[in-house]
């Protein structure tokens, strides 16, 4: 194998993972207050759609990826307001949000089918960035270095930062938090926030960077892989970097095998990898009692309201 | 004179009742306004989706078909929702009983005899239980989180169909297409009202939801369902172990699944195919919420659900609405509805008015996760 | 034999228990002094750009060709294959459409078993191979513009090696491969197909994902059998050549787009549904081509050369002509064997079952 062409395998492995990252480092920090989203899929096709949209409108990209952020996060209001304000059932109104966002992109993004539009521009100078071999470190999108960042920066938040314990005591109990004066639902009303921000980021990196372009349910489905992703990393930032890019890995190299003539898994068994790996990493995490700090948040999922 | 939202003394009997109407009507006024407002005909899409199939006989037995997989998924998965065990995995035990029932039928294709759909309906129940028995083992024996590992298995078991349907499966007659052969006249689900769509499917479904109405209410068995999601020490200190409710919450729910993945294949479907998943499993949630977890709830939430899909369909051709506004419909309708369910034990007053003497309903674990579902 | 035993003994069956209780309210035999209704089913958003998109076009060629005072047109789109899809179509026939396109292979069964309880509504199928008394067959000769694309692709690989991205191994796609591969290897009889097969009709991502891993093992080609324009997006970002599907998609890859294969339903509509209005309609089971006008393809790339312009383009005429045909021996299989002996074309209903791949297909 030529350095080169590793080279080239390597940045499809990152293009290939980082969606994915982004997306459930939103989950992660929603999870960690407590709250189960299960509208991701839902929020990454409003957060595609509109960034194809304003991309497509202004001429300008980044716009498109800020657009996204901001109208993916609007439509966690929605789920933040039903779930934290009105206490419904936090699963039901994840499907619920999906099934809107699925409706909402396509009905927004029917005028923009069968156009494309220009890409995000490259971080690094072009002489860097397009280089073979060097192109690896300087020649990503800057979804990428973003997505980086901000692994290092939730890792920072939630283990470093006050702020950060605040959220991690809401979400492990919420009755506790509230009762030494921290407000409970505030907390998680951001955490969804930037989860909804988040998996906009995740949607636009589909309509903008690796196809450029926007058809109804451009995602695929990846909003529940980046769920997945979430558990199997046990609610760490670190582990999630390296489960989004060992999912990216094995999605890659099957591809790369595929196409060189050979092939070592069914193309089923590489579908049910990343759901299958999650029951076996919940399986091995819920065991260990003693490691309390891998298991699932304790309130995850549980609605919470202060009684006067 | 602005209005506030202030805690009931308790939960208000009519309101359980009341809200889902509510929030149907409001989904129809904003909808109507919204779809107007985007340029479509808003009130032409509210009377084909909500009121035209009602009044078209001929779309009766397709709300009937429709809605009798959710109901029978959906009263499954309310036992356990009662209970606080988070079966999400009604997709993925839909299809697992769906294929054992039809391994089943393609054992016995060339046989002939009235036992062949009553053990393939068997097969199929055992198959859901079997599939929902993986994430109800884990959760007691090792604490996982049923919610997160029900959901995985939704997507493990849709990858089975793909691959028995691509290979072992495949009706070597069928040219090449992934699907399994048609299924023989003793393995296809009789139709109950001749003439009709209308097959076995819809009595047992309502029969199901009956029947757990009845459990639940008159039963210890249920009693201790509804005392181990209302009260969990008080269930503990009563001697009731919380495992055994996790088991016959998972078990019923697949079992169900299971039950309803066998008629639909072998009625409406007579042949197992890829595209066999609709995501009734996850309908199914929303139908149990909509409805209440009451079994009867269940039923007309099953049917507005139903209503919704059939007239659907008819407003993208009568009024021209895209499938994806129907879409948005559907979610409207959910948000309403899941929203609504505040009013159950809050009431709006004015602002400044004398609050309620008693001091608000303490929310229980199952009020608190499933408002209004205390009896 | 016992499978086909199996159906017919449904079908009775199916009959029996239906055809006696739901009487045909709207179709009638005879249309005249109204548009005829003509409604369609679709299996995906008509914003696919790809399948659903091309049929829509068709749809809405019929409308401009004929006229609102010839026909009136309809469709659903997002139709499950299943249960969903016979509900839809027998709403659509109980709501008096005098023909009913159904477009997808899925849409089979479904749609044989409205078409026999409304034994006076017209029904067509696209890409079955079911039909029946009111219910006729039709589809495209996709393979002859397959054989344009692996001309083209012959003449300007470097390296010899062509990727191509497939769904399912259906004969449809498997037929593709080989006309794509059987061409080309006329130009240049060293010339190989790698396939990746990405299970699904529809994902960009994994598309473009299977596009760059082809690129990376050493195609410089790049043609697919997949609705959407990723493998295209991503062979322009790494400067190969590549063809688009069921629609021109020059706008996505305007330099590494060649051609493409146009699914150019629009007339056959045209003469179905005038058909129905001259009172000549009767299912038959079709498969047009090239000299139909039903398999069109894209204008040519201005940076392809002139004799690869020149070499397609007699492709195409001939293929208009009759004067040729891709499917014609010899003929070697995977293993090098001679499966068609020479000068023997092979005959429509064994392509329609094709499960054999070509010598030079890899994967």
């Amino acid at each position: 194998m030529t350095p080169e062409l590793a080279v080239s395998i390597l940045m499809a492995v990152v293009a290939t993972s980082t969606p994915l990252l982004i997306a459930a480092l939103g989950e992660l920090v929603v999870e960690k207050a407590g709250v189960l989203n299960l509208g991701v899929e839902g929020m990454m096709l409003i957060g595609a759609v509109t960034a194809f949209i304003v991309a497509s409108a202004t001429g300008v990209p980044s716009l498109g990826v800020l657009a996204a952020a901001l109208a993916a996060a609007l439509s966690s209001m929605v789920f933040g307001y039903l779930t934290l304000t009105l206490t419904a059932n936090q699963v039901a109104t994840g499907l619920a949000l999906t099934i809107f966002g699925t409706g909402v992109s396509a009905l927004l993004g029917a005028s923009f089918v069968g156009i494309t539009t220009g890409t995000l521009g490259l971080v690094f100078p072009a002489n860097l960035a397009t280089d073979p071999i060097l192109r690896i470190l300087f020649g990503h999108s800057p979804l990428v270095y973003f997505s980086l960042l901000m692994t290092l920066g939730v890792w920072w938040f939630l283990s470093k930062s006050r702020a950060g314990l605040i959220l991690r005591a809401v979400g492990e109990s919420d009755s506790s938090a509230h009762s030494i004066g921290y407000r409970v639902i505030g907390v998680r009303y951001l955490a969804v926030l930037f989860g909804g921000a988040m998996a906009g980021i995740a949607g636009s990196y589909y309509s903008l960077v690796l196809t450029p372009m926007w058809a109804e349910r451009l995602t695929a489905g990846r909003g529940w892989i980046a769920i997945a992703l979430v558990v199997f990393a046990a609610w760490r930032p670190g582990r999630l970097l390296l489960g989004a890019y060992l999912f990216g890995a094995v999605i890659t190299f099957e591809l790369q095998a595929k196409a060189a003539g050979w092939s070592f898994l069914a193309p089923e068994v590489l579908t049910s990898l990343p759901y299958l790996a999650t029951i076996l990493v919940l399986a091995l995490i819920s065991s260990r009692r003693a490691s309390a700090r891998l298991a699932a948040p304790a309130c995850l999922a549980k609605p919470f309201r202060a009684s006067a | 004179m602005a209005l506030v939202l202030q805690p009931r003394r308790e939960p208000s009997k009519a309101m359980v009742w009341a809200a889902p109407v509510i929030a149907v009507l409001a989904t129809l006024i904003v909808g109507a306004l919204l779809f107007t407002a985007l340029g479509y005909d808003g009130f032409g899409a509210v009377n084909a989706i909500f009121i035209q199939p009602l009044l078209n006989s001929n779309r009766w037995q397709d709300l009937l078909v429709k809605a009798a997989p959710l109901t029978l998924i959906a009263t499954g998965l309310a036992v356990g929702f009662r209970a606080n065990v988070w079966n999400i995995g009604a997709e993925g035990q839909y299809v697992f009983g769906a294929l054992a029932a039809t391994g089943i039928a393609l054992l016995t294709l060339d046989m002939q005899g009235l036992w062949i759909l009553p053990a393939m309906v068997v097969a199929g129940v055992l198959g859901g239980m079997v599939y929902a028995s993986v994430p109800a083992f884990l959760r007691v024996r090792l604490g996982v989180n049923e919610i997160l590992s029900s959901l995985m298995l939704n997507y493990v078991a849709v990858q089975l169909l793909f691959y028995l349907m691509r290979g072992p499966w495949r009706d070597p007659m069928g040219f090449g297409f992934p699907q399994t052969a048609m299924f023989s006249l003793d393995q296809t689900l009789p139709r109950v009202i001749p003439g009709t769509l209308i097959h076995l499917g819809v009595p047992v479904a309502l029969a199901a939801a009956l029947t757990m109405w009845f459990l639940m209410a008159r039963t210890l068995a249920g009693f201790q369902v509804r005392v181990v999601g209302a009260a969990p020490q008080a269930a503990r200190f009563a001697g009731f172990r919380e495992t055994r409710v996790v088991w016959m919450s998972f078990l019923i729910g697949g079992g169900l699944a299971g039950m309803a993945g066998t008629f639909e294949v072998s009625g409406p479907f007579g042949q197992m195919v890829p595209t066999f998943p609709v995501g009734y499993g996850f309908t199914a949630i929303i139908v149990a919420f909509l409805g209440r977890l009451h079994p009867l709830g269940i039923v007309a939430a099953a049917l507005v659900l139903a209503l919704t899909y059939v007239g659907g369909e008819s407003a993208q051709t009568t009024v021209g609405l895209p499938a994806a506004a129907v879409g948005v419909f559907q979610a409207m309708l959910l948000f309403f509805l899941l929203g609504s369910d505040i009013l159950v034990r809050y009431r709006l007053v004015r602002k400044g008015a004398p609050p309620a003497r008693a001091l608000p309903v303490t929310a229980s674990p199952a009020t608190r996760a499933v408002p209004g579902a205390a009896e | 034999m016992s499978t086909l035993n199996r159906r017919q003994v449904i079908a009775g069956a199916g009959a029996l228990a239906l055809g006696t209780a739901f009487m045909p309210r709207g179709a009638s035999a005879q249309v005249s002094g109204r548009p005829v209704k003509a409604a369609f089913v679709y299996v995906g958003p008509v914003g696919d750009f790809g399948w659903t998109y091309a049929h829509d076009q068709g749809r809405k060629y019929l409308e401009e060709q004929l006229g609102a005072d010839k026909v009136t047109t309809s469709f659903v789109e997002n139709v499950a294959e299943g249960p969903d899809a016979e509900r839809v179509i027998r709403q659509l026939a109980q709501d008096g459409n005098d023909i009913i396109f159904t477009t997808s292979f899925g849409f089979m069964n479904p749609t044989l078993r409205v078409a026999r309880e409304f034994p006076d509504g017209r029904f067509e199928h696209c890409t079955g191979y079911q039909a029946g008394p009111n219910m006729g067959l039709y589809n495209s000769r996709f393979y002859q513009g397959r054989a344009v694309l692996g001309t083209i692709a012959a003449m300007m690989s470097k390296s010899g090696k062509a990727g191509y991205v497939a769904s399912f191994p259906i004969p449809e796609v498997v037929m593709g491969i080989n006309a794509f591969t059987l061409a080309a290897r006329k130009i240049n009889p060293e010339f190989t197909t790698q396939v990746v097969w990405v299970n699904s009709w529809y994902d960009p991502a994994k598309e473009a994902q299977a596009t760059g891993a082809l690129l990376d093992q050493g195609a410089d080609v790049i043609t697919q059998h997949t609705d959407s324009p990723g493998p295209l997006q991503e062979a322009e970002k790494r400067g190969a050549i590549a063809f688009g599907q069921a629609w021109d998609m020059t706008s996505f890859a305007p330099n590494a787009h060649m051609t493409a294969i146009v699914d150019n339903w629009g007339p056959y509509y045209v003469n179905r549904v005038q058909a129905v209005i001259d009172g000549s309609w009767k299912p038959e089971n079709v498969w047009l081509g090239m000299k139909e006008g039903e398999v069109a393809m894209a204008p040519f790339n201005e940076k392809m050369p002139a004799d690869v312009k020149a070499a397609a383009q007699k492709i195409i005429d001939d293929t208009k002509a009759g004067t040729y045909e891709v499917f014609t021996g010899p003929i070697a299989d995977q293993s090098g064997a001679e499966k068609i002996a020479a000068g023997v074309v092979v005959p429509d209903e064994d392509l329609l079952k094709m499960d054999w791949y070509i010598q030079g297909v890899q994967g």
